[in-house]
């Protein structure tokens, strides 16, 4: 896109890149298979990867295994060396004296949410597994959606299940991979061949909504590590992998509409939405209480909302539009002669339509128009 | 027609989808094959391309594999998926790898979709592998990102066609160590595609699509089953919301600029994910057939074309004004959303063009209008 600059980066920005690629160097790398139920095969795709790596000179161990092992993941097991778990009453927590002596390039962990039992040195897994990539070892590792701490009460809403170990959605996001294993939902659902066709219909319905709240998290995951990536290499770059939708917040538009309707799209996209207010001074009292109301009404659809200052309403709402990689821009009609940004010659709706490069802009009636 | 015995239901349609070559779609297909085969169902393998990969090809171990028909085309000794026998041999299942292919000239039909159809109409339900790229309401933004033009597309109405769609999903990472091992391509053809499409930046923006994508297709699958023996389970929020607002009837400009293909594909697109009905309309001057040069006449006739094959309803109005005309006619039809694309900046020429979208943005004051961004010239700098 023309949008891609590359910039200089200043002394700063290098030393601290210098930082954090030794950082980066010395720590073990975070690779996460993301399930969105258990059957999906995760613990399968994550002991192949070991076999591969094994197969092809690395050196890899495993720290823990879950309880119960299907036949093809024990076959897979056979050929990888194993640290036993240390086992306290009757909880099982990974050896991770034992592991960092043995000190392997790369360990293998089948379920990453598992609280320690007391009397270790942390209280969760996900914080050993921290200490190991501090250490130097690469972690491989699983975990279902169920487990993701932030995601846990749509879960249990959709599942009626509540489930006690969770693992912090950022330790997760921070991971430098995540693999989605999907599946269809018969996986899932073994042994319920006898069920009748009601509650089996239930299930997939349940299995269907966790799915795609755990490929929008994968997404979202994507997201922010591409955003991390362009900004090492010191990239400014706008994909449109993501729609992101601008309200903008004019006195006389029918904002409510276009907050509604941004809302509704942005959720349907999995997009984000955003509003923003280009201050105006001398508004009058009314005018005044409109904005706030609908700057109000903006948070509350959860947009992400700015007050930008400058002097030409649309040069402010573009550069910020192609700041944050808007795909779409939300406007109200602007009635030739009157409103507030008739001192311009141009129509300013006319202007947004020829300068936004690559974003679409739609317009919105006022609400007179309407009704 | 034959006095058929009870015909058999149509068979189910299950696609693989994938953001790359090498992700494992293949691999993943065929370990759905096994394991359906393994519960005695009777699985055959109608197409299949390894490129040489040895972890597919021993997937395929087992499988049954149907001949490939021999197809001469201009003295060229051709290969393709061979559809007569697959229908003869009449499996219960039929894996069949590139749904997006295109057929050699000279066979039934232009498109492996469309031979996959005739496997479903049959009864015999189909395995496929396709990549996100390939999705043609997708074909602007895939080539903003990855500034490849994608040429075989498979209409999305094909892909709303399948009962399931699962991700193939590989870190960009590991395809790309994958690449530079020479799994997934010959070392040469690998060190291009490294310095081109596989660049990490474009790998992970493409993956985040498919990503998405399969959300929206497990969505939609999901809210149809729920409407169907779930009302009472559909989420309480989404519903309120579903009344709340009116929905949408979509209307797109045809006209003969080249955006109007990536026009079309960003109102379909829209419309399903709204699930809204869509048109797509040109006006032209009253008689016209004498005053439209021939090449204008034929863009619009492909422009409208290229809409009806992703099933959006067309219309040709006459009309002095086209503004006018246009915009009676979405008063006439309830349509909600106008979508025009973007005007281009140029001067003196395109006068008139910018005349038009202004004119219509400026009439348009008790509808909405979408002014479409022409992402291809952008894409171009």
């Amino acid at each position: 896109m023309a949008d891609i600059e590359q910039r200089r980066p200043t002394p700063e920005h290098l030393l601290q890149q210098v930082e954090e690629e030794e950082n980066r160097a010395s720590r073990g790398r975070l690779k996460i298979f993301l399930g969105y139920a258990s059957g999906v095969g995760k613990s399968f795709r994550m002991f192949d990867e070991g076999r591969r790596r094994r197969s092809r000179g690395g050196d890899v161990v495993v720290a823990a295994t879950q309880p119960t092992e299907p036949d093809e993941v024990q076959k897979l097991l056979c050929d990888l060396e194993v640290i036993p778990s240390r086992v306290v009453d009757g909880v099982p927590a990974i050896d991770v004296e034992q592991v960092l002596r043995r000190h392997p390039q790369v360990c293998l962990i089948d379920g990453l949410a598992y609280r320690n039992p007391p009397g270790s040195n942390h209280a969760e897994r996900w914080q050993d597994v921290e200490d190991l990539l501090a250490a130097g070892i690469s972690v491989v590792t699983s975990i279902n959606l169920q487990y993701v701490k932030e995601r846990q009460a749509q879960v249990e809403t959709i599942r009626g299940k509540v489930v006690q170990d969770s693992v912090p959605e950022e330790f997760i996001r921070a991971a430098d991979e995540i693999e989605l294993v999907d599946a269809p939902p018969e996986y899932c659902t073994p042994g319920s061949a006898g069920a009748d066709a009601a509650t089996l219909s239930l299930q997939q319905h349940q299995l269907s909504q966790l799915r795609e709240i755990a490929l929008v998290l994968a997404a979202d995951v994507v997201d922010h590590q591409l955003e991390a990536y362009l900004k090492r290499q010191g990239i400014e770059q706008v994909y449109g992998a993501q729609e992101r939708i601008l309200v903008c917040l004019t006195p006389p538009s029918n904002a409510s509409l276009m907050i509604r309707r941004g809302r509704r799209q942005a959720d349907l996209f999995y997009g984000d939405l955003y509003a923003v207010y280009v201050q105006q001074n001398g508004l009058n009292a009314a005018d005044q209480l409109t904005i706030d109301q609908n700057l109000a009404a903006a948070r509350a659809a959860n947009a992400h909302v700015e007050i930008l200052t400058g002097e030409d309403p649309i040069g402010c709402i573009l550069q910020f539009a192609h700041g944050h990689g808007i795909t779409q821009i939300f406007i109200g009609h602007t009635q030739q002669g009157g409103g507030w940004l008739s001192r311009w010659k141009v129509n300013p709706v006319e202007r947004l339509i020829m300068e936004s490069d690559g974003i679409d802009v739609r317009i919105f009636p006022t609400e007179a128009a309407v009704q | 027609m034959s006095a058929a015995p009870s015909k058999r239901p149509r068979g189910r349609l299950t696609i693989f989808l994938g953001y790359a070559a090498g992700v494992g779609k293949t691999y993943k297909m065929l370990e759905e094959s096994q394991r359906l085969k393994l519960q005695g169902h009777d699985v055959v393998v109608g197409y299949f391309e390894s490129h040489g990969r040895q972890d597919t090809i021993a997937k395929i171990d087992g499988l049954e594999l149907i001949p490939r028909r021999r197809i001469t085309y201009r003295g060229l000794e051709l290969e393709e998926m061979d559809i007569p026998a697959i229908l003869a041999r009449n499996p219960e299942l039929c894996a069949v790898d590139e749904f997006p292919h295109t057929n050699v000239p000279g066979t039934e039909r232009r498109k492996r979709w469309e031979d996959v159809m005739v496997l479903l109409d049959a009864g015999i339900s189909v395995l496929t592998t396709m990549n996100i790229q390939h999705l043609e309401s997708l074909n602007d933004q895939v080539r903003e990102i990855s500034k490849v033009q994608v040429r075989e597309t498979i209409p999305d109405w094909v892909v709303k066609q399948a009962d399931e769609v699962i991700l193939a999903d590989l870190p960009p990472r590991a395809l790309l160590n994958r690449l530079q091992r020479g799994v997934i391509y010959g070392h040469e053809k690998a060190q291009q595609a490294l310095e081109n499409f596989f660049k990490e930046s474009t790998l992970s923006a493409l993956r985040e699509m498919a990503l998405r994508q399969v959300a929206h297709e497990v969505d939609v699958r999901q809210a149809e089953a729920a409407g169907d023996s779930y009302p009472a389970l559909r989420d309480s929020v989404s519903e309120a919301v579903a009344d709340a607002e009116p929905s949408e009837r979509i209307l797109i400009h045809i006209t003969e600029s080249p955006a109007t293909a990536a026009l079309i594909r960003r109102g379909r697109r829209v419309a399903d994910y709204l699930k809204a009905e869509c048109f797509a309309v040109c006006v032209l001057p009253p008689s016209a057939s004498d005053d439209l040069s021939k090449t204008v006449r034929a863009s619009i006739q492909r422009h409208l074309e290229f809409a009806r094959g992703l099933r959006i309803e067309t219309r040709i109005l006459e009309g002095d004004d086209p503004a006018e005309t246009l915009l009676d006619f979405t008063r006439r039809n309830g349509v909600t959303q106008i979508f025009l694309s973007k005007p281009p900046k140029a001067a003196a020429p395109v006068l008139g063009r910018r005349n038009f979208v202004m004119d219509v943005v400026r009439l348009a004051k008790d509808r909405q209008v979408t002014v479409v961004a022409d992402r291809r010239r952008v894409s171009a700098t």
